[in-house]
């Protein structure tokens, strides 16, 4: 595939009165991604999804299509559209005028708007006999997919998401997760999507750009922002993890609270911060010698998830979260725990 | 509502057998029952008087005589037909001009900030606090020959603008400036009923600023269109001191000959005759209204 820049922001700031909801952003979509913008509630996403758009104008910065600067270009009048969290179906119309909408202002004569927007239920996975029912009567699903092939009919350049499936149950919401990744593929569409999942993320995503505050704190590959996020938000954000605030001391990591030193991990600078641990990174020490640091505590707590259990270990006042394979044997209660250095992060405070 | 009469203390269910019915009254039904004997005594008991009297012969003042269709043959032969149809076409193109100049200021009132559209809200209900007469009047004093604006104008100028009232678009003026509130409250409330994202979605779907109007927000607030017109369409199919006062009897509505058959005619059958026709007319436009709206939905009801 030759990455061709689609969609391009420069430096874009968005204030409402003096506070700023999105600041300097930079970002380069590449033609036929699944790009996926992640960040907690009041990060900012809806409000840079908006300009993209064209419901809102930047207050500084451009934003570019194919290299053309559509900062004021209308909403109506640019070949992207969007799918809102609310839906914002046309409560009047049934499932095909619904559908069929983008066509119509098109001008694209019935019978011809009718058979595009029969290819667009299809391709939402939406049977026929629903093209003459009221929106007001489908479900949370059917209307979830009435909104995509609606969107679908207007043929966007970029199809944008706004949480689209947040109001949905779990099953509902990992089979469309499902359908909405394999109809990018089919379609070969460029799709933006925004949502303040994590899991949503990374089972569609090929990039993911994390916010926080206004700001995109960290854009890359799902693997490459799990394995290195680059700040202790992000590692927080991406799953839950250990934090043990540690000072540089000779060559080591000193954790005071837990009275036990650590390696440096292998490429950062020693310096004072937090040392951050992904539980499933962590082991149980049985027998081998240790290469790291080694920290005694208690279970007192474990959980099954899925495949694999999690234990809560109180260790000098603080509570460690360690995970393995549920399959594995289970591990003393007054436990070992260690960790490589490698899997450590560290990030200055 | 049943709950509430299932709560009601046992002493009262148990005193009779027909106690013991009044409780199968649901609750509605008692909460509703003062407005409804109400309306029943002030608003069908005169209703069922003015078509008895509709049907007597002229000039008697008992509702029981022998029935006769001579009242309604009048309204025909007499040519009362005129004064209908005035009433009819300044109500028809008074409800259409407030339903233009309403809409652009119920728009405005929905977007502005909360603070700012309650002043609005106390502009435009403040003049109701006076009554009807006294505004026209004072329109009156205003725009007559000599008046207010005449006098003022020729006196900085020299030029004579003359009298602006005893004319048809006069009375049309002074129905529409009487009854904007009926238009536009409705119309505010039909505004409210069009989620903003459903418009946003329309344009982001690439309807025009005319497109998104046409299907998005005039169908979503039709209700409220159709209420705000079809209450202006009714009062101003009543009016009387419009035409009276801005019109000086350039042209007669139905309403003065009512008055004029009830008082100086002292003819009440034909009075009847000619209110039941206007009651009919009325109950027309809003059973014709009212079949093209879903209440439920009005009133949010439906999912
Ligand atoms: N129209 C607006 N006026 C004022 N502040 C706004 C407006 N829209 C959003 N904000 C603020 O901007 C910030 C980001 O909001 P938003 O973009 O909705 O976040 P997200 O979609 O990530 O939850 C929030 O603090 C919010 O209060
Ligand atoms: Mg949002």
């Amino acid at each position: 595939m030759a990455s061709k820049t689609i969609l391009e922001l420069k430096q874009v700031d968005k204030f409402f009165g003096d506070k700023a909801a999105v600041e300097r952003i930079s970002l380069e979509i590449v033609e036929g991604e699944f790009f996926t913008i992640v960040g907690p509630s009041g990060s900012g996403k809806t409000t840079l999804i908006r300009m993209l758009v064209g419901m809102d104008t930047p207050s500084r910065g451009d934003i570019l299509l194919r290299g053309e600067r559509i900062n004021d270009v209308p909403a109506n009048k640019r070949p992207t559209c969007m799918v809102f969290q609310s839906l914002a179906l046309f409560p009047h119309m049934t499932v095909g005028e619904n559908v069929a909408y983008p066509l119509k202002c098109r001008g694209i004569e019935p019978g011809a708007r009718k058979a595009r927007a029969e290819e667009c239920l299809t391709l939402a996975h939406l049977p026929m006999e629903y093209y003459d029912r009221p929106v007001t009567q489908c479900s949370g699903g059917e209307r979830q997919r009435v909104a995509l092939a609606r969107a679908l009919a207007f043929d966007p350049d970029i199809l944008f998401f706004d949480e689209p499936l947040s109001a949905l149950d779990y099953k509902l919401k990992k089979l469309l997760e499902k359908e909405l990744k394999d109809i990018q593929r089919e379609t070969g569409k460029t799709f933006i999507y925004i949502t303040h999942s994590l899991e949503e993320a990374m089972v569609m995503s090929d990039r993911i750009g994390v916010m926080n505050e206004g700001r995109m704190v960290q854009i890359g590959a799902p693997r490459e922002i799990y394995r290195r996020p680059n700040s202790r938000f992000v590692s927080e954000f991406m799953g839950e993890v250990n934090v043990l605030p540690v000072t540089a001391k000779g060559g080591k990591l000193h954790c005071q609270s837990l009275g036990t030193s650590f390696e440096v991990p292998p490429g950062a600078q020693e310096t004072d911060g937090v040392l951050i641990i992904r539980p499933e990174d962590m082991r149980f020490v049985n027998g081998e010698p240790p290469v790291n640091g080694v920290l005694s505590g208690e279970i007192f707590n474990e959980y099954l998830l899925g495949s694999r259990v999690q234990y809560q270990v109180r260790a000098g006042g603080t509570t460690l979260l360690v995970e393995k394979q549920r399959d594995s044997a289970a591990p003393d209660p007054a436990a070992r725990i260690t960790f490589a250095p490698e899997n450590s992060m560290l990030f200055a405070e | 509502m049943t709950d509430t009469a299932e709560t009601l203390p046992e002493t009262m269910a148990d005193a009779s057998d027909g106690a013991n019915q009044l409780r199968q009254i649901p609750a509605g039904v008692w909460c509703a029952a003062p407005i409804g004997l109400l309306l029943l005594a002030g608003f069908l008991a005169p209703l069922i008087m003015v078509v008895l009297f509709s049907f007597m012969p002229r000039g008697t003042f008992s509702p029981f005589g022998v029935p006769t269709l001579e009242n309604y043959v009048d309204i025909f032969t007499q040519k009362f037909y005129i004064s209908f149809g005035w009433s009819l076409f300044l109500a028809l193109i008074s409800t259409a001009i407030l339903m233009v100049v309403s809409y652009p200021l119920a728009v405005a009132i929905r977007r502005a900030a909360p603070r700012r559209a309650l002043v609005l809200t106390i502009l435009i209900v403040a003049p109701l606090f006076v009554a009807e007469n006294i505004r026209l009047q004072g329109w009156v004093l205003f725009l007559d020959k000599a008046g207010v604006l005449d006098g003022s104008v020729k006196a900085l100028t020299g030029f004579e603008i003359g009298s602006l009232v005893t004319n048809v678009p006069a009375i049309v003026f002074g129905i529409v400036y009487v009854y904007l509130p009926f238009m536009l409250f409705p119309m505010i409330m039909g505004l409210a009923n069009v989620p903003p994202d459903v418009k946003e979605a329309a344009s982001d779907l690439g309807a025009s600023r005319w497109q998104m109007f046409r299907d998005i927000e005039l169908p979503l607030a039709a209700p409220g269109l159709l209420i705000g017109g079809l209450l202006c369409f009714v009062i101003s199919l009543g009016a009387f001191s419009e035409a009276k006062f801005l019109g000086k009897g350039v042209v007669v509505t139905i309403a003065q000959d009512i008055e004029s058959a009830f008082t100086f005619g002292q003819n009440w059958p034909r009075g009847s005759a000619l209110s039941a026709l206007v009651i009919i007319l009325a109950g027309a436009a809003v059973y014709l209204a009212m079949r093209r709206l879903d209440l439920e939905k009005m009133l949010g009801r439906a999912s």
